[in-house]
């Protein structure tokens, strides 16, 4: 199985994708912003960053470079799209998924652990996890404060879209462990085919114990598990 | 051609250029210098280019070693070897003038150029530190609330250049103190890794080689910011806004993967990135260097403002930009990879044999000066330097004694003791995967995957302690640093400083200076940490004064084995709880004589390099043999601080039931005393009897002092007993700065 | 011919930097301000104009200057 990991200019989490995915036994290739074909893969990564500086909004100039169409093809293809942190930006952006990432609701930019609940195991992002499990795992972002309206919030609910939502150690909802003021603590949501999927959170950095934390491997097994020929290395 | 301004004495004057120097700048043209030629030596002889007052005193520093692969002040930053093929290039810097006019903008151009400095050696930047320092930030008065605007406009500054260009920012220290009120101190800190042969060298070699300008146009901002930072801050200074340069993290994230993918190449002879006085100091700095001379035209330089000067576009301080000297014949190279990272570049000059820096405007030669003489030849001023007078020992009768019980939270409520975690958290500490030990601990520890190392870092200076005894108070920085790195495993290997004093004129100032200096000097020799370089910056003063003298120490070392990473905080209960060093007294100079009482008094602890050492040697013995949980130094606020701290600094919080039996003395005293060579340790309830063995054969001085768990934090001694629940004294230390800066600012 | 663009929150979204702003006047003793919105305008030079400018500018509001899911915008042109 083949995963591509987009490198926008400003990407700065490509390379620690590309090696949690990699320690995880995926065939694991970078392809450039300007590349106009994702060919051949069966998982798409977005990694975290500024893409493009990111100036003017997350993720709203990255959705137009050359390799984003390809993603929205691949998508539609129902191919596996991954976005993490800046790559859930430009997914929303891109209206891959539903909603929007405004700026924190402490105006701060915000890098410590999280705790997650998992809503749902049925998705190819979530199936080596049970519902109700929770998950340490990072975040850093400024603008990752989940944002839809109540119509569009009831739709996805409703469809059990919403992945994982931040939470107490627990797995109780509650207001202090919800780091951005995201809406009903959203941390995740995946598109209503279930083949995109975008988190704030960073997976990517909690696969090693030397690092503190291994949590994030549920979220990238469970992909590489949905995929041909997973070849994953026993954790 | 827009006609340049007369060179009258009061243009001279208004350039900062003495009537001597003038006079020197005569003889080494043979001609009065144009205008342009006036600004260039203007910025070029400012102590922030040349260090003409403090170069005397940096030679004393030791700077050589086995492990030095380039050494401070051959090039942007010294290159230390870190084994199997590998090294690391590392320095600090400071940006405390255009911080203290415009915070954000001003500490996130401090972060860019630091990270310009590594990359431009070939190294790939791979994490940041900080030293901070700000004026007091509680209270309610006009001055603590700019001081507010200060600190939170400095760390969201660190915070968006770091966490867009994606570089870990995983540590540091931050004080606040009445001295820094309105001059704060923004020194910022950064590591890079290379091979040996990926050593890039900013020198402008082969005569005929093309000068190739690369990233960002050229504005007018940050016109003659070398010359700002060389200056008191007045009144005036906010008039000086122009001044502060303007960042874009993106541009710099570019230019740092173009620049490492071209020199990956072998198309290029010479880097040099264009920081302080931009144009003018890459271009002389190279020649210079090269033993070459290099010709520039203005008229191919990417500039983003209409109508630009000869002298504003030399002397302009835009950031983002690199000067490269390219192979004849693979200019090809570097027109493919600057067109696919979409920046800039222009093949602007061509390096000469003459020894000239020539600048040309469409042709026109509009300054033309021997380059070796420009860079290197800066007047050298050996100023006046007040003897030190030693400060009055403490009166303990003086000092009525607070109760533990209260002085305690109090202390760690204080800001400058209190977690910092409210300013962390704002930087992307986790980035690349390599934060082991997070900000929070005695050392940042981050594992470099290319070499496959953990390295440690800390950075460390206690100005209290200098402005009281600069000598001693210099030594003490780098002991506390090499502490720091032992607690956490490591064998230091380097150390680059950044020397923040006030005006050297001032004979009190500047005998601050060489003292810091020297007491720097002997104890890196003690340690063997060679100075890789770093930063001096002087004229540090506000209306009120000059700062406390804070000779910043940063330090790095390796950490042999994964196994050997060791963090502050207790790691569960019923482990033995030891302090390594004696429980000593005195409150002089103390941070709770300073921040319980006010007083800024005393002869501060005196250092002992023999027992620092082996309190080293014996801690790294340890975790080596794998007997101990946990290490941390004992600092500010003493033994009790130092515990508290091993009690609620961990992810969970560990009680512990302390008894100091019938040490003689006040309470206050042997609870915060700051004696030196002290570190806390905790170990498993099996290993206690191996642990006291070797501390007694290492003839390490020790004292058990009792065990960790429940839901306390309890000190007896002498009859006496405090009792501190666990959550209260969390609540007091993490949530401190946080409720400062979010909840005053907004009541 | 010039267009200016103003993006704003919508009034459902929450707008902490407004928040902010509100606080900070009530602490300079503007204590009656109210509702505080902060957005951003763009003034943009486009060389030409037409009605087929016109359109395509207002699909560069929609899809790139604003997010409809966050923000709304208004287009002003000028000669």
């Amino acid at each position: 199985m083949r995963a591509a990991v987009l490198r926008f200019p400003g990407s700065n989490c490509d390379q620690d994708c590309h090696l949690a995915l990699d320690f995880l036994g995926a065939d694991v290739h970078y392809v450039w912003h300007k590349e106009e074909s994702l060919d051949g893969f069966d998982l798409i990564v977005v990694p975290g960053g500024f893409s493009y500086g990111d100036y003017l909004r997350c993720g709203a100039i990255a959705r137009f470079s050359p390799v984003m169409r390809a993603v929205v093809r691949a998508a539609n293809e129902g191919r596996l799209v991954l976005g993490i942190c800046n790559g859930f930006q430009i997914l929303c952006e891109a209206r891959l998924l539903p909603g929007a990432l405004v700026r924190n609701r402490s105006l701060h930019f915000l890098c410590q652990d999280v705790h997650l609940r998992v809503e749902t195991a049925a998705t190819p992002f979530t199936r080596a996890c049970t519902p109700g499990q929770v998950l340490k795992i990072p975040i850093a972002h400024g603008e990752g404060c989940y944002f839809a309206d109540d119509a569009t919030l009831d739709e996805i609910e409703a469809n059990d879209q919403v992945l994982v939502r931040y939470c107490a150690p627990d797995g109780s909802l509650t207001d202090g462990a919800n780091p951005n003021g995201s809406r009903r603590s959203i941390a995740g949501v995946c598109n209503r085919e279930r083949n995109v999927f975008g988190l704030m959170p960073h997976p990517e950095r909690a696969c090693e114990p030397v690092l503190g934390g291994t949590d994030g491997r549920f979220l990238l097994r469970s992909l590489l598990e949905s995929l041909p020929n997973p070849g994953i290395h026993a954790a | 051609m827009s006609a340049d301004p007369a060179i009258t004495p009061e243009a001279i004057a208004r350039h900062g250029i003495t009537p001597g120097e003038y006079s020197r700048i005569r003889e080494i043209l043979g001609r009065d210098p144009n205008f342009t030629e006036l600004g260039i030596f203007s910025v070029m002889w400012s102590e922030h280019c040349s260090y003409k007052n403090s170069k005397p005193e940096l030679r004393k520093f030791p700077t050589t070693g086995p492990g030095v692969l380039v050494k401070a002040g051959e090039e942007n930053a010294g290159v230390i070897d870190i084994g199997d093929g590998w090294a690391v290039a590392f320095k600090m810097e400071s940006h405390n003038h255009p911080s203290a006019v415009e915070p954000f903008q001003g500490a996130a151009t401090g972060v860019g150029g630091i990270i310009r400095d590594i990359f431009t050696m070939g190294a790939r930047p791979v994490f940041n530190l900080n030293s901070l320092r700000f004026g007091p930030i509680h209270g309610d008065g006009a001055s603590v609330k700019n001081n507010r605007r200060l600190f939170a406009g400095v760390v969201a500054g660190i915070a968006h250049y770091g966490n867009c260009i994606g570089i870990p920012t995983i540590g540091g220290e931050i004080y606040f103190d009445e001295s820094y009120e309105g001059n704060p101190l923004v020194n910022v800190f950064c590591l890079g890794v290379l091979r040996h042969e990926q050593i890039a060298r900013g020198a402008a070699e082969g005569v005929g080689n093309p000068v190739f300008y690369v990233g960002a146009e050229t504005g007018r901002d940050g016109l003659a910011g070398a010359a700002f930072a060389s200056r008191e801050l007045t009144e005036e200074s906010k008039e000086d806004r122009p001044a502060v340069q303007v960042g874009d993290p993106f541009k710099e994230k570019l230019l740092l993967e173009a620049c490492l993918e071209l020199l990956a190449t072998d198309a290029v002879a010479g880097i040099q990135d264009m920081g302080a006085a931009g144009l003018t100091c890459s271009t002389c700095e190279t020649a210079s260097r090269g033993g070459t001379g290099v010709e520039i035209d203005l008229a191919l330089v990417p500039r983003r403002e209409q109508a630009m000067t000869p002298y504003e576009t030399m002397l302009s301080e835009s950031q983002e930009r690199m000067l490269i000297i390219v192979k004849k014949g693979r200019e090809d190279v570097v027109r493919r990879i600057f067109e696919k990272w979409d920046l800039p570049y222009a093949e602007v000059g061509v390096v000469k044999d003459d020894g000239m820096m020539r600048v040309n405007d469409h042709g026109v030669t509009v300054a033309e000066i021997p380059a070796a003489k420009l860079a290197d030849d800066a007047p050298i001023y050996h100023r006046e330097a007040a003897p030190f007078v030693p400060p009055a020992p403490l009166d303990p009768a003086t000092v009525a004694e607070i109760d533990p019980g209260v002085a305690l939270p109090a202390l760690l409520r204080h800001p400058s003791l209190a977690s910092k975690n409210w300013v962390y958290r704002q930087y992307d500490h986790m980035v690349r995967l390599g934060s082991v030990v997070r900000p929070g601990s005695d050392a940042a520890v981050f594992l470099v995957r290319e070499a496959g190392k953990f390295l440690a870092a800390t950075s460390d200076c206690n100005a209290l302690y200098c402005k009281l005894d600069p000598r001693e108070g210099a030594r003490i920085a780098v002991a506390e640093a090499a502490r720091n790195l032992a607690c956490s495993g490591a064998e230091p290997i380097a150390v680059t400083d950044n020397l923040n004093f006030g005006n050297p004129h001032k004979p009190e100032n500047f005998g601050q200076l060489r003292e810091a200096v020297e007491g720097l000097a002997e104890a890196c020799r003690f340690f063997d940490t060679p100075v890789t370089g770093g930063n001096v910056s002087l004229y540090n003063e506000s209306p009120a004064g000059a700062i406390d003298p804070t000779p910043t120490v940063g330090m790095v070392g390796i950490i042999r084995e994964e196994s050997h990473i060791t963090t502050q905080y207790f790691k569960g209960a019923g482990d033995a709880v030891y302090l390594l060093g004696d429980p000593g007294s005195g409150l002089d100079a103390s941070h709770y004589l300073k921040a319980l009482h006010g007083r800024k008094e005393g002869l501060p602890p005196r250092l002992d390099f023999a027992t620092e050492k082996r309190l080293h040697d014996t801690l790294r013995g340890l975790i080596r043999a794998g007997l101990i949980r946990s290490a941390h130094d004992c600092s500010e606020g003493g033994l009790a601080l130092a515990l508290a701290e091993c009690c609620i600094s961990g992810e969970a919080p560990w009680g512990a039931d302390i008894d100091l039996g019938n040490i003689a003395g006040r309470a206050d005293d042997i609870l915060f005393n700051e004696t030196q060579s002290r570190a806390v340790i905790s170990v498993a309830a099996d290993r206690a009897a191996a642990v006291e063995t070797a501390l007694t054969s290492a003839g390490q001085s020790f004292l058990r002092m009792g065990t960790t768990g429940g839901s306390d934090f309890r000190i007896r001694l002498a009859g006496r007993a405090w009792t501190w629940p666990l959550a209260g004294l969390r609540e007091a230390w993490y949530g401190a700065i946080s409720r400062l800066m979010e909840e005053t600012n907004t009541q | 011919m010039r267009a200016i663009v103003t993006v704003m929150p919508k009034q459902s979204v929450l707008d902490p930097q407004g928040v902010a702003v509100r606080d900070a006047m009530h602490h300079l003793g503007l204590e009656n301000t109210g509702l505080v919105r902060v957005g951003k305008i763009m003034e943009i030079d486009l060389g030409a104009s037409g009605p087929e400018i016109e359109g395509k500018l207002h699909e560069a509001c929609r899809d790139l200057l604003s997010n409809p899911v966050i923000e709304d915008y208004r287009l002003e042109l000028e000669p």
